[in-house]
């Protein structure tokens, strides 16, 4: 991220954390920008979920379809990949998904900072499924969650070595998990960045602003998609540890 | 950004402010690798994400769940009125074409009615009116009759009185009864 005249490529600054009030330092409890954008996820959910549904209309206002839809659509999901006992976790799967969501695409907003673009923020919540999803497999199963990784149907040879596969599986999933919505988020923003950087010769200003429009679609794209995947990964981990049989 | 100004010539990582930021205010490496923001991070995810929780299980989907409940069940329950309806209607549909079958069966009955009673009136009228011709044919024929007798009693007589004419005119002395006898027998044959 060199600074030189002319060009300016500083595609990570977007990613800062700073204080919201002052200079000093970042402690645990400092309101920082990341303050400011997650509570500001908070709000858009709080107006679609609680301001929105105020009505509690049979035939909804805007708003409450908005807010139906999403309900409808996680419930939805939920209940054909965990099935019914999954049902009650639902609450939980709403609440990663909407704050992923609503991170994604209010930092798209210009000059936004992006939660989601962290790995503090997504690995917290890939690592918070993982132990939530285990210890729902043992409690549930008990001992015999284990057999998820021993599989029945394979030659018994075959067995210990697929084993062995299954669990550094089980463990890179909440790697994966953080890793790619902070991953994708961060490409994203880091591309946006640099074509605007270009922006600034007037030469190519054009076929940069022009860049800068079509990433940004494709941004919306991958904020929604990625919240979706983030979400159905959950629930499929959760299936999971509810019936480890396959 | 206030160190942005201060960019322009400053070399990279020079003196460190913090381990995350150059002393020009921008990032050293990726800003997501920094250690030194990570609690702040952690700390104020898990309070959004509990307040998130916080308003979506006491608030918002027990709201939306029972609106889609009680939707569903408007839904079913005017679906159920809607059948019970139909059914209505199907039974008001069938007791108007038995009506309208009923109607149709006596009107027919009536014309038929209607028709016997002019049939009726019209064989009497017709009846009379036979009556009436023949017997008008029977009075003409009597006359025709008469007429047709008295004309040959003419004839008869003109034929006698012209015979006995004849014979005073040639000279013989009529026999009045003798004529009349000749005159009576050539008539006949």
């Amino acid at each position: 991220m060199a600074a030189e005249t002319g060009l300016v490529f500083h595609p990570m600054d977007q990613f800062i954390v700073k204080p919201l009030f002052g200079d000093g330092p970042v402690m645990w409890y400092t309101p920082t920008n990341a303050t400011l954008w997650m509570l500001l996820a908070v709000l858009c959910v709080v107006a679609l979920f609680v301001l929105g549904t105020r009505g509690r209309a049979v035939i909804p206002t805007r708003l409450q379809s908005v807010a139906e839809v999403f309900y409808g659509f996680i419930y939805k999901m939920v209940e054909d990949v965990t099935g019914h006992d999954g049902v009650k976790y639902f609450p939980w799967i709403m609440t990663l998904f909407l704050f992923i969501f609503f991170s994604n695409m209010l930092a798209l907003i210009p000059t936004a900072f992006a939660p989601t673009s962290h790995i503090a923020v997504t690995a917290v919540l890939g690592f918070g499924v993982f132990i939530a999803v285990t210890v729902i497999g043992f409690v549930k199963n008990g001992a015999s969650f284990l057999g998820m990784f021993w599989m029945k149907e394979a030659p018994l040879f075959l067995r210990p070595v697929i084993a062995v596969i299954e669990v550094i599986s089980y463990f890179v999933r909440p790697v994966s998990h953080s890793i790619r919505l902070a991953g994708n988020i961060t490409a994203g923003h880091a591309v946006v960045k640099v074509f605007a950087a270009f922006a600034g010769i007037a030469l190519i200003a054009p076929v940069s602003i022009l860049a800068i429009t079509a990433i940004y679609a494709l941004e919306v794209l991958v904020a929604v998609i990625q919240a979706y995947v983030f979400t159905i990964l959950t629930c499929v981990y959760l299936k999971d540890a509810l019936h480890p049989a396959h | 950004m206030a160190t942005e100004t201060l960019a322009d010539g400053m070399v990279q990582g020079g003196a460190a402010v913090g381990s995350c930021l150059g002393l020009d205010g921008s990032a050293i490496g990726m800003p997501q690798l920094c250690t030194d923001w990570m609690p702040n991070q952690i700390f104020w995810l898990l309070v959004a994400l509990i307040a998130i929780y916080f308003f979506l299980s006491r608030i918002g989907l027990p709201r939306i769940g029972a609106v889609l409940a009680e939707r569903q069940g408007t839904i079913t329950n005017d679906l159920a009125a809607a059948e019970e309806m139909k059914l209505q209607a199907v039974a008001a549909e069938r007791a108007y074409v038995e009506a309208l079958e009923r109607a149709r069966a006596d009107a027919n009955k009536i014309v038929a009615e209607a028709k016997a009673e002019i049939q009726k009136d019209l064989d009497v009228a017709l009846a009379k009116a036979d009556a009436e011709i023949s017997a008008k044919a029977a009075v003409s024929e009597a006359r025709i009759a008469d007429i047709r007798a008295g004309a040959v009693d003419a004839v008869t007589q003109v034929a006698k009185d012209t015979a006995k004419e004849l014979v005073a005119a040639l000279g013989g002395s009529p026999d009045a009864r003798a004529v009349t006898a000749a005159v009576s027998a050539r008539l006949k044959g």
